[in-house]
C-alpha cells in the first residue's frame, strides 16, 4: 500500500492529536475527582440538615461525634480522623523497623540469589486482594491477640484497631521496602567502598554511610506507606468496628474515613441525601490529607541529593 | 585544665595499650553477623505472613473449594447451599471492561508522554497528573465513579461502570509500564526507520509498539492483578451483593449486559466475612482462597513474561 506523502502527513497529525487527547483524559479525570469531591462537600455544607453554610464547617471542625446517619446529627470528623490516624500509626510502628530491616538486608547483605528468590513473593504480597488481608485481622490476627492478651486481663475486642493496623503494616510493608531500596540504589558504589576501605563493616556502612546518603529518599518512602495506611479502606471495614470515637485505645472499635464511606455506601444512598453527601465530605478530607502527605514526600524525593 | 600534657599522654597511651584490637574486630564482626540473621528473619516474617494467609484460608474454605456445587449456584441464606457463580462470572465482565479501558487511554498516554511529549510542558502536566493518580487511595476513585458515573451520567450500578472505574484505576500503572518498554528502546532504531523515510506513526506501528508489547503486557497483568481483588471502590459505586442471576451474554444483548447489576469475587468475600454466622466465613475463605489463587497465577505469568522479554530484547 502506497500513500502519498500528503496522506501520510495527515495520518501522523491525527495520531498525534488521537494520543494528546488520551494523555489529556488522565488529567479530565482528576479534575472529575476534585470537581465531584468539592461540589459535593460544598452542598453538605449548605444542606439544612447541617446547619447551613458557616455553622456546618464550624460543626465539622469543633464537634467531638460523627452521627450524620442517625436522626440526631453530629457532624464532628474529629473522631473519623482520630481513627484513620490511630490505624495508621500503628502500621507504621510495623513498616518503619521491618522495612529499614528488610531493604537494609535486601540491598546490602543478600545474595543475587536471595534477592532474585525473595523479590517476586514481596511483590505477590502487595497484589494479595485487601479484603483477604481483612479476613485474615478479623479472623486470625484479632483472636490470637485475645489468646495472647487476656491471661494479662487486658480484654480486647472483636472489632480493634489494633489486628488491622498490624496487618495493614505488614501490606504496605513491600511497597516501603522496595522503595528504601530504589534509594539506597541511587547512593554510589564508591560511598561505600570509601567506607569500607576505612576499615568499617558492612553495618556501619549501612547505617551510617548509605542510609543518610538515602535519607530524603527513604523518609519519602515512610510517608508514601503512611498515605497508603491511611487510604485503606477493606481492612478496616472488616476488622476494626463501625464506631467512631476519639480515644487512643487501639483495643476498642473505632471507625476510619475510608470504613465509614463503606458503611453508608452499603445502604441504600437517595442522590443528594445527607448521607449521600456525607460521604463526599468525609471522602473530601481523606483526599486532602493523602494529597499532602504525597505532596511533601514528592518534594523530599526531588530534594534528594544527586551524586 | 590541672592535667598536665605529659598525665594526658600517659593516659591516651594507657588507653592504647589496652585496646583489644582483636576483641574489637571480632564484636564488629559479630554485630554483622548478628545484624544479617535479623535481616534474614524479618523477611522470612514477612512471608510467612503471606503463607499464613494461604494455609489459614486454605483450612478454613476447604469444605467449600472441594466442592463442586460452590462454583455452580447463586448466593443463598443456606451457607451450605451458597455458591459464588453470579460474582466470578461478574468478575469476568467487570475485568474485561477494565482491561479495555485502561488499554484505550493507558497505552495512547504512555506512547504519547514518551514518544512525543518530550520535556513540552503539557507532557510535564500529564506526567505529574498521573503519578498523582497513582497515590489517590482507591475508595477516592469509588466516590468519582458513584458522584459522575452513577448519578450524572446515569450510568447506575452496572457492569460499565464497574469496569470504568477499575480501567481508571490501572490507568496509572499501564502508562508507567508503558513508558518504561518503550524506553528501553534505543534510539538508533527509530533513527533507522527515519532514514529509511517511515514517518512517525509507522515507526509507532511496525518497531516501537511491537518491541514493547512484552512489556506493556506484563504491566497490564499486574495492573490486572491488583484491579481483580479492588473492592472499595465497587462498594461505593453500590455494587449488590446478592445477585441470583447473571448478565445477559454479551453476544446476545451487548447493552443490557453493559447496563446490568452485578457482583464480584471481592465484594461476595467481603459480604460473607461480615456477617456474624461461622459457616459464612466459611464460604468466605473459600473465595479468598480462590482470589489468592488467581492473583498468584497473574503474576507467575507476568514475571515469567517480563523474563522472557528481557531474554529477547537485549540491545
Amino acid at each position: 500500500m502506497t500513500l502519498s506523502i500528503e496522506a501520510k502527513k495527515v495520518i501522523d497529525f491525527g495520531v498525534f492529536l488521537f494520543l494528546l487527547f488520551m494523555g489529556a483524559v488522565s488529567v479530565l479525570v482528576t479534575f472529575a475527582i476534585v470537581w465531584v469531591l468539592v461540589v459535593d462537600t460544598v452542598r453538605f455544607f449548605t444542606h439544612p440538615e447541617g446547619g447551613g453554610f458557616p455553622t456546618s464547617l464550624l460543626r465539622f471542625f469543633t464537634e467531638t461525634q460523627w452521627t450524620p446517619t442517625f436522626y440526631n446529627k453530629q457532624i464532628g470528623i474529629w473522631p473519623l480522623v482520630n481513627g484513620t490516624f490511630l490505624i495508621a500509626f500503628i502500621s507504621m510502628v510495623v513498616a518503619v523497623p521491618l522495612g529499614i530491616l528488610v531493604a537494609v538486608y535486601l540491598s546490602e547483605y543478600a545474595s543475587w540469589k536471595v534477592r532474585e528468590t525473595v523479590k517476586p513473593w514481596l511483590d505477590f504480597l502487595e497484589a494479595v486482594p485487601t479484603v483477604v488481608y481483612g479476613y485474615f485481622a478479623l479472623l486470625f490476627i484479632t483472636p490470637l491477640l485475645q489468646k495472647m492478651l487476656e491471661p494479662f486481663g487486658i480484654p480486647v475486642e472483636g472489632m480493634n484497631a489494633l489486628s488491622p493496623g498490624i496487618v495493614i503494616g505488614v501490606m504496605i510493608l513491600p511497597y516501603t521496602a522496595s522503595m528504601i531500596e530504589d534509594a539506597f540504589k541511587g547512593v554510589p558504589q564508591y560511598l561505600r567502598e570509601a567506607s569500607y576501605s576505612l576499615g568499617a563493616s558492612k553495618l556501619r556502612t549501612a547505617l551510617f554511610v548509605v542510609l543518610p546518603a538515602a535519607k530524603s529518599g527513604v523518609l519519602s518512602a515512610y510517608l508514601l506507606g503512611f498515605s497508603r495506611a491511611i487510604g485503606e479502606t477493606m481492612v478496616v471495614a472488616v476488622a476494626a468496628g463501625m464506631y467512631p470515637q476519639l480515644t487512643a485505645n487501639p483495643l476498642e472499635p473505632i471507625q476510619t474515613i475510608t470504613g465509614y464511606i463503606v458503611q453508608v455506601a452499603l445502604g441504600d444512598l437517595p442522590f443528594n441525601s445527607f448521607e449521600y453527601l456525607s460521604i463526599f465530605a468525609a471522602g473530601f478530607m481523606l483526599f486532602v490529607i493523602t494529597l499532602i502527605l504525597n505532596s511533601v514526600a514528592v518534594y523530599l524525593k526531588s530534594k534528594a541529593v544527586g551524586y | 585544665m590541672e592535667q598536665s600534657i605529659e598525665a594526658k599522654r600517659n593516659n591516651v597511651g594507657l588507653k592504647l595499650k589496652e585496646f583489644d584490637i582483636e576483641g574489637y574486630t571480632s564484636s564488629v564482626r559479630r554485630r554483622d553477623k548478628i545484624f544479617e540473621i535479623v535481616g534474614l528473619l524479618s523477611t522470612f516474617l514477612v512471608l510467612l505472613f503471606l503463607f499464613a494467609i494461604s494455609v489459614d484460608l486454605l483450612i478454613d474454605g476447604w469444605s467449600r473449594i472441594k466442592d463442586p456445587n460452590f462454583y455452580k449456584s447463586y448466593p443463598s441464606r443456606f451457607p451450605e447451599e451458597a455458591g459464588f457463580l453470579s460474582s466470578w462470572v461478574g468478575t469476568i465482565y467487570v475485568m474485561a471492561g477494565a482491561i479495555f479501558w485502561a488499554v484505550v487511554l493507558g497505552i495512547p498516554a504512555g506512547i504519547y508522554l514518551e514518544e512525543y511529549g518530550g520535556k513540552g510542558k503539557i507532557a510535564r502536566i500529564i506526567e505529574a497528573n498521573i503519578s498523582n493518580l497513582a497515590a489517590v487511595p482507591s475508595i477516592v476513585y469509588g466516590l468519582l465513579a458513584l458522584g459522575v458515573f452513577v448519578y450524572r451520567f446515569k450510568f447506575g450500578e452496572s457492569v460499565l461502570t464497574a469496569g470504568l472505574t477499575l480501567g481508571l484505576l490501572m490507568l496509572p500503572v499501564v502508562v508507567v509500564a508503558t513508558r518504561e518498554s518503550i524506553r528501553r528502546i534505543p534510539r538508533s532504531i527509530r533513527e533507522a526507520a527515519y532514514a529509511l523515510g517511515a514517518t512517525r506513526w509507522e515507526t509507532l506501528l511496525h518497531h516501537i509498539l511491537p518491541y514493547s508489547l512484552g512489556g506493556i503486557f506484563t504491566g497490564l497483568i499486574i495492573a490486572a492483578s491488583r484491579a481483580i481483588g479492588e473492592t472499595a471502590p465497587l462498594i461505593t459505586i453500590g455494587a449488590l451483593t446478592f445477585i441470583a442471576f447473571l448478565p445477559p451474554a454479551p453476544w446476545e444483548d451487548f447493552f443490557g449486559m453493559l447496563m446490568s447489576p452485578f457482583t464480584v469475587i471481592p465484594i461476595q468475600m467481603y459480604n460473607w466475612v461480615s456477617r456474624p454466622q461461622e459457616a459464612f466465613h466459611t464460604n468466605a475463605a473459600a473465595a479468598g482462597f480462590i482470589l489468592l489463587v488467581i492473583a498468584l497465577l497473574m503474576n507467575s505469568v507476568a514475571f515469567y513474561l517480563r523474563f522472557k522479554v528481557r531474554r529477547k530484547y537485549q540491545w
